[in-house]
């Protein structure tokens, strides 16, 4: 069962003592330490099952703890859909080391040896009905070794949780209203902030009239630094009555132009960019292009949009803060914190608590420096920041706008012999925690402040940003794939689930469809021809079988395929969808088939599935942050809509379960290929291509008029 | 500062408070159930939902004077883990949910739907929850979990 592993899970190579993950606490419960965090994807969970697994307890006896600086290992950030690859991976190989070594110490004190020896629910038996346990034996077994190299996880047959569906844990207290998200969680002495923020894009804080504000009942502070000010109060109502009051005594600076919006493309090309040749492949023979398709596509700025606003606390003591936060990764929140308040990373402690789902970069990690800054006028007393709608829908970082062209040279028969992919588009990522200079919305506002950050791309062994799932996992003789990154940014952009993968899948999908209907060829036997990866095959003839593909032609109604691998390197994904298109277009269904090798928890998997699907159904009928040339004016929910319960379609998912295969994520996998379906059908129904997001009725129509 | 009296969640209860004030603010703030979450403030998210009467209604923009003697039922009245109530089980069932933050909010508009209607097919499920927002996609196992706690609730 043991094979000598050159190297160590990822994670664990950074955080390798076996102590800093597992601990059998007291009470007779594991404490599982992992460096990710609950988002609302249901990480904590599958986690909770693999340790489960290697420990043989039962999983109601592992007791997840949230991740905090002070204690946690350090797992950078929890997305890219990376927290079963990484997390996964090496609590997998820590559990099974540790079990080895209680099972070494056990067979000590029982005298009996190690291959005759049981584990069941923590209890260690062996012949002659001796046995002991992990509590019993947690005096005797140090766990503060590094990890060995040596692989002791269980084979796929002896595994007896990972792979079966179980209940979430976190659900029961989000049901019965126990306090679990930061925005409920009591401290004592708990006061509130809020802070002032233009209504004008890059406007700053230029002179301040607090004397309203000060007559407010239940005011505690007024803080200032620079362009950076906010109120704290000893309740949520006084804080917005103050805050009000000190906005009308504001003067602001004029602020920064906004781009044109209805014409993302022409601002996108006209920006100064760094461009950076992604990929090629070059034909083995230089055959002619009989004709070349040109296509450009548009994916708007899209919000995170998260349903609750972000929030963050705060306490100060001496010269010691600790930060309480939704962030995706609180070291890196903490190493920001540093450079800004000048401390040394020691200093600050910044530990995660639950917030609503974030969906990528938001606003988590400003409201927490918010708070920090604010907390400075408490007195020692913790202070609770939480954004208001407008401020979330405004301030926090978007997901950035993409323009994509391409060029396919087909020969006579229609065939790609030639294709080149181009991409306009801010960076994808401006995290905080990976540069010299901070990433935090205050940074830029206080008196001394720093640039704001132009957002960049992860590199491509990361997945890539503007660029990730650029490259065609299909066998196309010849390629060129090409990056400009913006230099500039009016609109401040960030991770959003997917990064570039969304309009990327998008636009090889949309553009493989025509070429498909170009020659007459079945879209999915079209796509079939071009690969072949195996796993990417099976996904796709299992969606079309789902779905019976393909469906009668009816009037008014159509279908449309799209499939990815999410990064190349991480789960596949092929989506039909079937949409009616009298009016409006309505997605009446979506069939999914999903492979992430082994599937830890497979309803937690599907859930996901369907939550990417139906979101990515969202972003494509309806969502697009709208601005003037000064301001976000998309601010509320009525002018940022999103799909409702009425409007959301079936979603069918079949999972290809391959247990023998390292588990992926699941939560970035279907929005490329839904957006894809989705537009494919539109084509399918009415006969236009639609490559301007989001498919609205206007786009449609004009997309008519443009074919006509 | 006027005495306002309701009934929340089965009791009698009085609050001084200035009468503009939301009752998130009061359920939040000086009463410390944190069950009915701040979303929007504009009544547009149903993320705050509480019902009164047999309405579920947002509360984050609700002022204290129009609750005086009315009936109020948050999600903390619905049950607990001790003796849920079946749309609470039923949500567990169903696993219907990603983050949860909109939960209490849709358990309070679909708890006054069944109440007036006990029976709902799935299109009057979906209307029902239509002032309910939900960002993580779960909506189609909540009605799932909603028509399986009305079939329950109808079992007798």
């Amino acid at each position: 069962m043991t094979s000598p592993a050159p190297k160590l899970p990822v994670s664990l190579e950074a955080n390798p003592r076996l102590s800093s993950w597992v601990r059998f606490t007291d009470d007779g419960r594991v404490a599982i330490s992992p460096g990710k965090v609950e988002i609302g994807q249901g990480i904590v969970t599958a986690l909770a099952q693999i340790a489960a697994d290697e420990l043989d307890v039962d999983t109601a006896k592992v007791e997840m703890i949230r991740a905090s600086t002070a204690t946690s290992p350090n797992e950078g950030v929890t997305s890219g859909s990376l927290s079963i690859q990484q997390s996964g991976r090496a609590l997998r190989h820590v559990c099974a080391e540790v079990r080895q070594r209680f099972l070494v110490a056990a067979s000590e004190r029982l005298g009996v040896d190690t291959s005759l020896l049981d584990v069941d629910d923590g209890v260690i038996s062996g012949p002659g009905n001796v046995r002991t346990s992990y509590w019993e034996l947690a005096g005797d077994v140090s766990l503060d070794h590094d990890a060995s190299t040596v692989v002791l996880a269980k084979t796929v047959a002896w595994r007896a949780v990972a792979g079966h569906s179980v209940q979430r844990v976190d659900i029961p207290d989000k049901l019965f209203a126990r306090p679990r998200f930061i925005h409920d969680s009591p401290l004592p002495g708990l006061l509130h902030g809020r802070v002032l923020r233009p209504d004008v894009s890059g406007a700053r804080l230029t002179a301040l009239d607090e004397t309203a504000a000060r007559t407010i009942p239940g005011l505690v502070a007024i803080a200032r630094d620079g362009g950076f000010a906010g109120v704290v109060a000893d309740s949520e109502a006084a804080a917005e009555a103050a805050l009000n009051l000190l906005r009308k005594g504001a003067t602001w600076s004029a602020g920064e132009p906004l781009p044109d919006g209805n014409d993302l493309a022409g601002f996108l090309k006209s920006q100064p960019v760094e461009t950076t040749v992604i990929d090629t492949r070059s034909a083995v023979s230089t055959q002619k292009a009989a004709r070349v398709l040109r296509r450009q596509y548009i994916r708007p700025y899209i919000a995170h949009a998260s349903i609750a606003p972000s929030c963050a606390m705060a306490r100060w003591d001496g010269d010691r803060v600790h930060v309480w936060t939704h962030s995706q990764g609180v070291y890196l929140l903490r190493a920001d914190l540093a450079i800004v308040l000048k401390l040394p990373a020691e200093n600050i402690v910044v530990e995660h608590m639950e917030g609503a789902g974030c969906y990528g970069h938001n606003a988590a990690d400003d409201v927490a420096l918010d708070a920090v800054l604010l907390a400075k006028a408490a007195g020692g007393r913790p202070v609770r920041v939480q954004w208001s709608r407008h401020d979330e829908m405004f301030h926090a970082p978007f997901g950035a706008a993409m323009a994509i062209e391409i060029e396919a040279d087909l020969d006579e028969d229609h065939e790609i012999i030639g294709w080149r992919h181009a991409i306009w588009s801010n960076g994808h990522a401006a995290r905080p925690g990976r540069a010299a200079q901070p990433a935090l919305l205050a940074a830029s506002e206080i008196a001394a402040p720093y640039p704001r950050m132009i957002s960049t791309n992860p590199p491509a062994g990361n997945g890539g940003g503007g660029d990730r799932n650029s490259i065609p996992l299909y066998e196309l003789p010849a390629w060129t794939i090409t990056s400009h990154r913006l230099l500039t940014m009016p609109v401040r952009t960030s991770a959003l689930r997917t990064l570039g993968a969304q309009g990327n899948v998008f636009a090889i999908e949309s553009l493989l469809d025509e070429i498909a209907a170009l020659r007459g060829e079945d879209p999915i036997a079209f796509r079939l021809r071009h690969l072949r990866d195996e796993r990417a095959k099976d996904v796709l003839r299992t969606a079309a079988q789902r779905a019976r593909w393909k469906p009668e032609r009816r009037s008014g109604v159509g279908h449309g395929v799209g499939f990815a691998r999410y990064k190349n390197t991480g789960a596949y994904c092929a989506a039909i969808a079937e949409i009616e298109g009298t009016d409006d277009i309505r997605v009446k269904r979506l069939t999914l088939a999903v492979d992430v090798g082994e599937a830890i928890n497979p309803d937690g998997v599907v859930n996901q599935i369907e939550g990417g699907a139906i979101q990515a159904t969202s972003w494509v009928l309806k969502e697009r942050v709208r601005f003037d040339r000064s301001r976000i004016t998309s601010t509320s929910w009525t002018d940022y809509p999103i799909l409702t319960f009425s409007e959301v379609p079936a979603v069918d998912v079949e999972i290809i379960q391959r247990p023998e295969i390292e588990p992926v994520g699941a939560g970035e996998a279907a929005h490329g290929p839904v957006t894809a379906a989705i537009a494919n059908a539109v084509y399918d129904c009415l006969g236009v291509r639609v490559r301007d997001l989001p498919i609205t009725r206007d786009k449609i129509i004009a997309a008519m008029e443009l074919a006509s | 500062m006027p005495t306002i009296q309701f009934q929340l969640n089965g009791a009698a209860i009085a609050v001084d408070t200035d009468p503009d004030q939301t009752l998130l603010d009061v359920l939040r703030g000086r009463l410390g159930m944190t069950g009915a979450h701040f979303g929007c403030g504009a009544g547009e998210c149903g993320a705050c939902h509480v019902m009164v009467g047999d309405r579920a209604m947002a509360s984050c923009d609700m002022p204290m004077w129009s609750v005086a003697n009315k009936d109020v039922v948050t999600v903390e009245g619905l049950g607990t883990a001790e003796r849920p109530h079946p749309l609470q089980r039923a949500f567990i069932s169903e696993q219907a949910m990603q983050c949860g933050y909109c939960v209490s909010g849709i358990l309070i508009s679909a708890a006054a739907l069944l109440k007036r209607n006990p029976s709902p097919t799935e299109a009057e499920v979906r209307t029902a929850l239509d002032r309910n927002l939900c960002r993580c996609g779960s909506h189609n196992r909540m009605v799932r979990a909603v028509l399986r706690a009305a079939a329950e609730m109808a079992t007798p």
